[in-house]
Order: C-alpha cells, then sequence, then structure tokens
C-alpha cells in the first residue's frame, strides 16, 4: 500500500488486492456484529408511534461489542453504586441505537470507497473521517480478540508459529494505516 | 392543554454553578492511537491543536482526562459521540 496522500478535499492512496480483501473481510465482520446487536433493540408499538427507539439496557456479553459500546459510567469497581449503574442502564437504552447507526454508517462508507479488488481510494474529508473511526472499530475488535492490555503487549515480539502471530502483523499493519491517514488528513504528513 | 411549568428564576448563583456539574472523560487504553484521539477531541469539540495534544497526553500519561464539562444532557451527548469515535469515554458528576 501506497501511504495515503492529501491533494485538495481528496485523500488518495492505492491498495494492493490483498489489503482490499483483509480491510473489507475485517470492516464486514465488525458491521456483522454490531447489526447483530442492533436487531436485539426491544421493538414496540410506542417506538414505531414515536419514532424513539430505545435499545438494550445492559452491556452486550461479547467482550469486542462490549469495549465498542462502553457503559456511560465506570461500573468496574467491586461495589458501583446503584445511582450509576442505573443511570448507565438508562443511558445505553437511549443512546446505543444513536452509537450503532453511527458506527454501521462508517463501516458502510469504507466498504462503499474501498475497492474489492484493489486499486486507487479516493476518499472526500467526509469518506476519510468514516474511514478512520471504521478502522478504529476495527482495532478496537482485534485488540480484544488478541488481548492486548497494555502498549507492551503490540511490543511482544511473538514466535512466527504463534497462532497469534499473523493477527498481530494485521493489527499493526491497520495501525499504520490509521496513523497515517490521520497524518494525512491534519496536513502534516508526507507530501 | 398544559403550561409550561413556571421557572424559579431568582437563584442566579445557584443556576450558574449547577450549570455545569457534569464532566466527561476519556480514559486511557492501549489500542487507541495518539495521532487519532488527538485529532477526535479537535473534531468533536472544535479544540486546538494544542489543546487537544495536551488533552491527549493527559490521557496517556495520567491515565484519564476531563475532557468537556457542562449539563447532564450536554455530556451524555459527548461520550456518545466519543463511543461513536471508538474512544473510552464515560460520565460523572463533579464532586
Amino acid at each position: 500500500m501506497r501511504t495515503w496522500s492529501r491533494k485538495g478535499d481528496k485523500v488518495l492512496t492505492v491498495l494492493d488486492r490483498q489489503e482490499a480483501a483483509v480491510l473489507r473481510g475485517l470492516v464486514g465482520q465488525v458491521e456483522d456484529m454490531l447489526k447483530a446487536r442492533a436487531e436485539e433493540s426491544p421493538q414496540d408499538e410506542l417506538a414505531a408511534l414515536t419514532g424513539i427507539r430505545t435499545g438494550p439496557f445492559t452491556s452486550p456479553d461479547d467482550p469486542i461489542l462490549s469495549r465498542l459500546l462502553p457503559d456511560f459510567h465506570r461500573l468496574d469497581d467491586d461495589a458501583p453504586n446503584r445511582a450509576d449503574q442505573e443511570s448507565a442502564a438508562a443511558m445505553r437504552s437511549l443512546y446505543e441505537p444513536e452509537v450503532l447507526d453511527l458506527k454501521t454508517g462508517v463501516a458502510a462508507v469504507l466498504l462503499r470507497t474501498c475497492p474489492p479488488g484493489g486499486g486507487k481510494v479516493s476518499l472526500t474529508l467526509a469518506e476519510a473521517d468514516a474511514w478512520l473511526s471504521a478502522l478504529n472499530d476495527v482495532r478496537l475488535s482485534l485488540g480484544v480478540a488478541l488481548d492486548i492490555k497494555d502498549e507492551e503487549d503490540l511490543s511482544l515480539d511473538l514466535p512466527e508459529d504463534d497462532p497469534k502471530a499473523p493477527h498481530l502483523g494485521v493489527y499493526h499493519w491497520l495501525t499504520w494505516v490509521q496513523d497515517t491517514l490521520v497524518q494525512a488528513m491534519a496536513g502534516d504528513g508526507p507530501a | 392543554m398544559t403550561v409550561p411549568v413556571e421557572q424559579d428564576q431568582t437563584h442566579g448563583e445557584e443556576v450558574a454553578s449547577e450549570d455545569r456539574p457534569w464532566q466527561t472523560v476519556v480514559w486511557n487504553d492501549p489500542v487507541n492511537l495518539m495521532s487519532y484521539v488527538t485529532y477526535v477531541f479537535q473534531k468533536l469539540f472544535g479544540y486546538s491543536r494544542d489543546k487537544a495534544t495536551r488533552l491527549m497526553l493527559d490521557v496517556h500519561h495520567k491515565g484519564r482526562a476531563i475532557v468537556s464539562s457542562g449539563s447532564k444532557e450536554q455530556m451524555e451527548a459527548d461520550v456518545a459521540r466519543l463511543h461513536a469515535a471508538g474512544l473510552w469515554a464515560t460520565m460523572q458528576h463533579d464532586s
């Protein structure tokens, strides 16, 4: 892949076929998980009538979804206070549908603008913003799957026969793609 | 028909102090990139590059930073936008 370049209101790169396939595959998986979560939302006549959607009150059981959709309060103390628990449940129900819409929205933008066979990628600034968020969701998901708990977990050189090694390679590649895209957007990337 | 509940507007100072009682906190995590976190603070809050960088470094070194404060509803919206961007954010009452 070429590093991103900014030309006026466009952000450009070139992906090879395999890179495009890996990226689209991962974004598609995260999108599927998010859509499945959205379908768990309670449907009722009142919501249909008012257009006010409500999501679930509880955090997803899946650790990846739970990282993508955090609680609105810190609840991980030994004894979280009851008021915070109730407030977090209410806010999750209120805001989760919107957060899910935004996340599936950016995934859809990436899938629409990333050519399946690889090749030139040309993004508007809004599309590039969507790529940043979608790339971040994929990296967060891989971070959970790879059990990355602190910065040191990333610097570990895994033995080649470790089953996680190829995934960590993909993670590092995505880190590079996202970081260079931020730099190109911020205007301080390589010319 | 109903009428709005009359609001007591006489306690100006109390209203002002109650006006920004909530805070949005962003927590450190090993995945989010320093460059991306800075970019998100600039984009979502309109902060300068310097201020966004300072907040990002607080998150990185101190484990957390208060990135905005205001009414409960404003902070709810901020947390939701930060979650959409993938940052680990929570809100708390200023104590």
